[in-house]
């Protein structure tokens, strides 16, 4: 049985649904939810990169090497932002920054 | 025997994606996030695109995961209390996943490629070259403005994290580089005349 596209789209689906199910059952934990971010970019990049193998174009491979660029700087932001907000509030739970609701 | 290194890479993918939002403790996570990510660059190998496959281990694992893995470890958080809630939104979480899953097994399934898709290449895969040369010859010319701007991305993210987590203690000693630097001998050292016998 040799593997095709399709496989590939499985595997990505499911791991994308893994992302999003994550993000939502872990409301509270925000470290789990950017980790879940990242399931869901590492997803969205083997789709780019099995659709690249399939068509034999190198774009797609261009495009999901700029999706990592931006993943890591969204990770590093997002753990800076998390560092910081637990200096001023001794705690990450994301029940607890409602700082900006009136 | 792709077919193996194809099932073997994506099970445990998948099963390291289960552990990442399901482990108690997020060390736990962090640790199969990296699993994923090395599953990850498997199935990349497995469809030629070694460069890619590389890199996702160097930033990936070793920075991006590593960079979790301190943050975690830093913040004394009592995950046990952040976890409460996952009873609660356990039925949601399942709901929006299968309707998620569904939605993309419909696509994933029923898709059909366009009879041109094949022709119309931007930039073909060449079989003589290797794929880490063919990168950087797409790259360097015909994206060469979206390469500057990711750096730039990246040079943004870089300052805006030193910013946010940079901060001056007042009461903590540090070293005054231009200070230290103006001294001399002369504003230093001081020469004292000690009369013999009298003691200093």
């Amino acid at each position: 049985m040799t593997i095709g596209l399709t496989h590939y789209l499985v595997v990505a689906a499911i791991l994308f649904t893994f992302g999003i199910a994550g993000i939502i059952l872990n409301r509270k934990n925000i470290i789990v939810i950017l980790m879940s971010v990242e399931l869901i970019l590492l997803s969205v990049n083997l789709n780019f990169v099995a659709f690249s193998a399939q068509l034999g174009d190198l774009t797609g491979q261009v495009f999901a090497l700029f999706v990592l660029t931006v993943a890591a700087a969204e990770a590093a932001i997002g753990l800076a932002i998390l560092v910081t907000f637990y200096r001023n509030r001794g705690s990450i739970a994301v029940d607890d920054i409602n700082s900006l609701k009136g | 025997m792709a077919a193996v290194f194809f099932y073997l890479f994506s099970g445990v993918l998948i099963a390291s994606a289960f552990g990442v939002i399901t482990a108690r403790n997020p060390v736990h996570s962090v640790l199969f996030l990296i699993l994923a990510f090395c599953n990850g660059a498997g199935l990349f190998l497995l469809q030629g695109a070694e460069f890619l496959a590389m890199i996702l281990i160097v930033v990936y694992v070793g920075a991006v995961a590593v960079l979790f893995l301190f943050v975690v470890m830093m913040l004394d958080v009592d995950f046990a209390e952040l976890k409460q809630g996952f009873q609660k939104y356990l039925p949601a979480g399942l709901g929006v996943g299968a309707l998620v899953l569904g939605e993309l097994g419909f696509v994933a399934i029923g898709w059909t490629s366009a009879p041109t898709a094949g022709e119309a290449a931007a930039s073909p895969i060449l079989a003589h070259v290797t794929n880490t040369a063919a990168l950087g010859q797409v790259l360097y010319t015909k994206y060469v403005i979206f390469f500057q701007v990711s750096a730039l991305v990246l040079l943004t993210a870089m300052i805006g994290a030193i910013v946010l987590t940079l901060r001056h203690r007042p009461n903590v000693k540090r070293q005054d580089i231009e200070v230290q630097n103006a001294r001399t001998a002369k504003t230093v050292v001081e020469l004292k005349k000690v009369p013999s016998r009298a003691g200093v």
